[in-house]
């Protein structure tokens, strides 16, 4: 079959703001310059403090520079925000890649929004079929600081969820799963680039609940594992398809 | 930094006289009154030159524009009205921001929970007869529904029939379902993918009826499947209709005909088994009792033939050992 090219996106649940290692703003860009969209999905729990909910503030900022979308939810709507967010990022980043087309075909001016909405339509009907069809490689990155103690068996039901409705396209998918901190390192691998997320039942139980944040660091690290799953594919098929950077600023 | 609330969205709090223009067609549109709201934005409404019309309003294009797609798709469904016919489709351009929107046709009805408020229950089978219905002729051009639930649906009339108000979930067959409500999907109970089939409609058709039992719905809580066992053992209203619920939650219809004839056969077995009961106290004893007489004798002419016709048999039969 051929590749019809490969969205790849990394997932930040966190429940605060960072407190160690580089600013993961500059990470989120980082990111983003290597065609990696990063969204944020800020945890809140209902009876929040007033500056616990002040220090979401970095959610959004994170997914601007990443090229992503970000949502702050209440713990209880986690697992339909997982699904919605990473959907609606992968719809962003098609949209983008439709956009630069359209451009070049309309003029530096253009985007979808221009056309009247007759002609919308059709656009959206090839941002629907991308979707559905292309490859999705997808890294979830969890905050496993100790505050997030209480929210991790929704995060780990929310993952699920997220793999049943992906699974559901017709394209193929990989999930990666890291938490930060971990026990050695700053970021680590829970489970390794595979079709299945079922399996993430198990590596849960092992997280350890850290004090510190380096929200920063672990972008970094997840950078990395996009970098090495690059490497080793390259040495099977060198199909990888190009031009799907995102566009940031939409 | 709250969670993000669609209700504090410029779309959802239009008020009552206000005038929007879109920006291709000009034609305008001045607001009576809100009729809902739901993820992707809000339907009000409105008068317009065309007379009364929906307005749905949204801040999302991706998503209104696709809407927009199904409707058109929907009017090319021959011979049957699917879906609400689409009217115009346009941008409002504000100081701020441009919000897409479209008008459709306005359906007049009750809500499903409203119209079985005042109505006996097995009018519950009847609808979701008519909704099976429907939901086979979407099936076969290609599409599934998507998100079936009580706020998309109406009940309009007399003549009473039920009708889908909102088509944002619906789905070209074999994709990912776009849009779903937990409590009627699949996936959330553990009961399967979240791709579009005919078996995912008719999943939460099955669940619509359920919902209809227990307006404030319930959560999971343990194994599915015994959960909803008992849900279904402890109404009713729903006990009638378990081996129908059963299957449509296992996936055992190919179909939306196989699962509403079986209803419609189920419906039709409770009317007979009703029926006696309200007969006995009728008029109608005197002339079941005429029928009886009739009966008698009608029997008397039969025995009569059956045996000249043995006899005239036999003679013949005499006749010819004797030739």
């Amino acid at each position: 079959m051929r590749n019809k090219g490969t969205l790849r996106q990394i997932l930040l649940i966190t429940d605060g703001c960072s407190n160690q290692g580089e600013d993961p703003i500059a990470m989120a860009a980082l990111a983003n310059e290597q065609g990696i969209a990063v969204n944020v999905i800020g945890v809140l729990n209902e009876n929040a403090p007033e500056y616990h909910r002040q220090g979401l503030k970095e959610v959004e900022e994170i997914a601007m520079a990443g090229g992503g979308i970000s949502q702050v939810v209440y713990t209880k709507q986690l697992a339909q925000t997982v699904k919605m967010v990473t959907q609606k990022a992968m719809a962003q980043t098609i949209k983008g890649v439709v956009n630069a087309e359209l451009q070049q075909i309309l003029g530096s001016q253009s985007t979808m929004e221009d056309l009247p909405p007759d002609k919308r339509g059709e656009v959206i009907e090839v941002v629907d079929e991308m979707g559905e069809t292309m490859n999705l490689e997808i890294l979830v990155l969890i905050d496993a600081s100790g505050s997030m103690e209480d929210k991790m068996l929704t995060v780990q039901e929310s993952l699920l969820d997220l793999s049943i409705s992906l699974n559901s396209r017709i394209g193929d998918n990989e999930f990666a799963l890291y938490v930060f901190p971990g026990k050695r390192t700053e970021a680590e691998e829970l489970l390794n680039w595979s079709s299945k997320l079922e399996s993430i039942g198990k590596t849960f139980s092992k997280i350890s609940l850290g004090g510190i944040t380096p929200t920063g660091p672990a972008i970094k690290e997840a950078i990395a594992a996009f970098g090495r799953k690059r490497s080793s594919k390259r040495r099977f098929l060198s199909d990888d398809a190009p031009g799907y950077t995102n566009e940031s600023g939409m | 930094m709250m969670p993000q609330d669609i209700r504090t969205s410029p779309v959802c709090n239009l008020a009552v006289g206000d005038e929007l223009r879109g920006k291709w067609n000009h034609s305008r549109y001045r607001i009576r009154r809100r009729l809902g709201y739901g993820a992707t934005g809000a339907v009000y409404l409105a008068d317009s030159d065309r007379g009364v019309v929906a307005l749905k309003i949204g801040h999302d294009q991706m998503s209104i524009t696709s809407e927009v797609n199904v409707l058109k798709r929907f009017s090319k469904v021959q011979g049957k009205v699917l879906g609400p016919s689409l009217i115009d489709v346009d941008d409002w351009v504000t100081k701020t921001a441009t919000y897409p929107f479209y008008a459709m046709e306005y359906l007049k009805g009750e809500t499903l929970f409203d119209f079985m408020k005042t109505k006996s229950p097995e009018w519950a089978g009847i609808l979701l007869v008519q909704l099976l219905t429907d939901l086979h002729t979407l099936h076969q051009a290609g599409w599934a529904f998507g998100d079936l639930k009580p706020d998309n649906l109406l009940v309009t009339g007399p003549p009473y029939r039920i009708r889908w108000i909102d088509v944002g979930g619906t789905t070209v067959m074999d994709r990912s379902i776009k849009e779903y409500t937990e409590f009627y999907d699949r996936g959330y109970w553990g009961k399967g993918t979240r791709k579009a089939e005919p078996s995912y409609d008719l999943f939460s058709a099955g669940m619509v009826m359920v919902n209809l039992a227990y307006p404030s719905r319930f959560t999971k809580n343990g194994d599915p499947d015994k959960q909803f066992q008992a849900k279904i053992a402890g109404s009713p209203m729903l006990k009638p209709y378990a081996p129908i619920l059963q299957k449509a939650w296992n996936g055992k219809y190919r179909n939306a005909e196989e699962m509403r004839n079986e209803l419609v056969l189920l419906l039709n077995a409770n009317d007979k088994a009703r029926s006696p009961q309200t007969q006995r106290n009728s008029t109608q004893k005197p002339a079941s009792r005429q029928a009886q007489k009739k009966k008698k004798s009608s029997f008397i002419v039969e025995t009569f033939l059956v045996f000249t016709f043995v006899f005239v048999v036999y003679f013949f039969y005499m006749l010819g050992q004797t030739m």
